[in-house]
């Protein structure tokens, strides 16, 4: 297997790592704002949701087994990238001008991205590690959501997400070497969209929820 | 046509005896210089003076000075080959400046590019990935018949562009991480669009790759910073061509 980790690493094979696992997590973003969106519907729908994933046993073992790796390929490979390339410059210049190809989300993905595992972090250890012996998914939501704090922290999480996403589309299918003149402005075009649906679709649920619950 | 004036800036310009010394921003008055100038003769103008003053002049690069050779460039106001869209160094002009502008000079900052002094930095580098793999191997002989391969226009276009690469290094300066990815990139797509270039091309992408990352070059992040300052404007879908070649070279081929 010499030659497969050889070329993974490398620095375009760790940046393939960074791109098939971030598109993985793409994947996963949709999946769970489809989910999500059963909160409109209140409390029963929400909780059938729930139950009904739950219900799935092994499968859902499984996925968060998946998940938790991915995530992992993607912090480390992440970070070791980001090292090397502050790295790579050890004398910064002392005047910085973009020329017009960086945007916010380009030039803040290391620091979006840790700010994403920090709330993840959070996250898991509101809803995921939360006791429901003697509460539904949805009163654990519902009693987080209220407070304001929390609106404030999920709002700015899923904004930087949004950021994040904005720059990570398009730039795995350029890793790839998706990159085609008739389909790349295609590609860029449904990465910003893509951002801006998780943006608002993510961003209004807990509004949402703290309007209902308050 | 506009005509000429003349007009006085203040220079902040990077100042390092050598590889090992720690260098530092000087501050230098420019005075009347005509806007007909070049950015390089606006500081052999002002060297002059350093010369007649006693000073050491400004050490900086420069060889053509008509935009082809790639031997100057310098980080201006913190745009590789200054402000100018798809400009060298040596074609940028003084009209693009205002009387009594502030510029900023500072040499290409990047861990393969060590200064040797002031603004002149040792980009060997860029050669030594050449050596690695930018290259094709042609037995010499009797030169070949023309139109013996066909290769279409379309092609061609694209190759050409690629090899429209001047080595300057200013990809490597405007990117955030260092990067090379943007000569190579043009190197690898030169080659590997043309049927001279396929035998070799799973070796020379994998060779390149691993020479860029060697010799402390970044990794591409898709700023595509490079693109936008590249004096030759380069794609970055010769990024994405290089990735394929190397995935190509290393998944599929029987290159080690």
């Amino acid at each position: 297997m010499n030659w497969f980790t050889n070329t993974l690493g490398t620095s375009v094979g760790k940046k393939l790592m960074m791109a098939v696992t971030g598109l993985c997590f793409c994947g996963f973003l949709t999946v769970h704002l489809i989910g999500n969106l059963t909160l409109y519907g209140g409390k029963n729908l929400f909780n059938a949701y729930a139950e009904h994933l739950h219900s799935l046993g092994p499968v859902i073992t499984v996925a968060e087994w998946g998940l938790l790796t991915l995530a992992i390929i993607h912090i480390l490979t992440g970070l070791t990238l980001f090292l090397g390339n502050l790295n790579a410059r050890p004398e910064r210049y002392a005047v910085n001008k973009s020329a017009g190809g960086r945007t916010l989300g380009s030039s803040t993905m290391p620091y979006t991205g840790i700010l994403l595992l920090i709330f993840i972090v959070l996250h898991l250890v509101n809803f995921h590690f939360a006791d429901r012996t003697y509460q539904t998914i949805y009163h654990i939501v519902s009693r987080v959501l209220s407070r304001p704090e929390y609106v404030f922290i999920y709002v700015a999480a899923v904004i930087i997400a949004a950021i994040h996403v904005s720059h990570g589309f398009w730039s795995a299918f350029q890793t790839l070497g998706a990159n085609h003149p008739k389909y790349m402005p295609f590609i860029q075009g449904a990465g910003l969209s893509f951002s801006v649906i998780v943006g608002f679709g993510f961003g209004f649920i807990p509004v949402f929820i703290f309007s209902i619950a308050g | 046509m506009t005509t000429a004036k003349n007009i006085s800036l203040t220079l902040k310009v990077w100042r390092q005896k050598g590889a090992n010394v720690r260098g530092k921003l000087e501050t230098y008055q420019a005075k009347d210089i005509s806007t007909d100038m070049s950015f390089l003769e606006m500081i052999d103008v002002v060297n002059e003076k350093l010369t007649l003053d006693g000073q050491d002049p400004i050490a900086f690069d420069h060889d053509c000075r008509e935009g082809i050779c790639g031997m100057c460039g310098a980080v201006v106001n913190g745009r590789a080959h200054g402000p100018e869209k798809g400009t060298t160094l040596c074609q940028l002009h003084i009209r693009h400046f205002s009387d009594g502008d502030t510029v900023v000079i500072e040499p290409w900052r990047s861990r393969a590019f060590p200064v040797i002094k002031d603004l002149a930095v040792d980009r060997g580098a860029l050669d030594k990935l050449i050596q690695s793999g930018g290259y094709i191997s042609a037995n010499t002989g009797g030169a070949p018949d023309a139109n013996t391969i066909l290769i279409p226009q379309e092609v061609a276009e694209k190759a050409m562009d690629a090899a429209a690469c001047i080595g300057c290094g200013a990809c490597v300066a405007a990117c955030p991480n260092a990067s090379a990815m943007l000569f190579v990139s043009a190197k690898v797509s030169q080659l590997a669009l043309l049927p001279q270039g396929r035998p070799e091309a799973a070796q020379r992408a994998l060779s390149m790759l691993r020479k860029m990352d060697e010799l402390g070059f970044g990794a591409c992040t898709n700023e595509r910073e490079c693109e936008a300052e590249c004096p030759k404007e380069i794609s970055i879908s010769n990024i994405a061509r290089l990735n394929r070649e190397f995935f190509k070279a290393g998944f599929f081929s029987s290159v080690k």
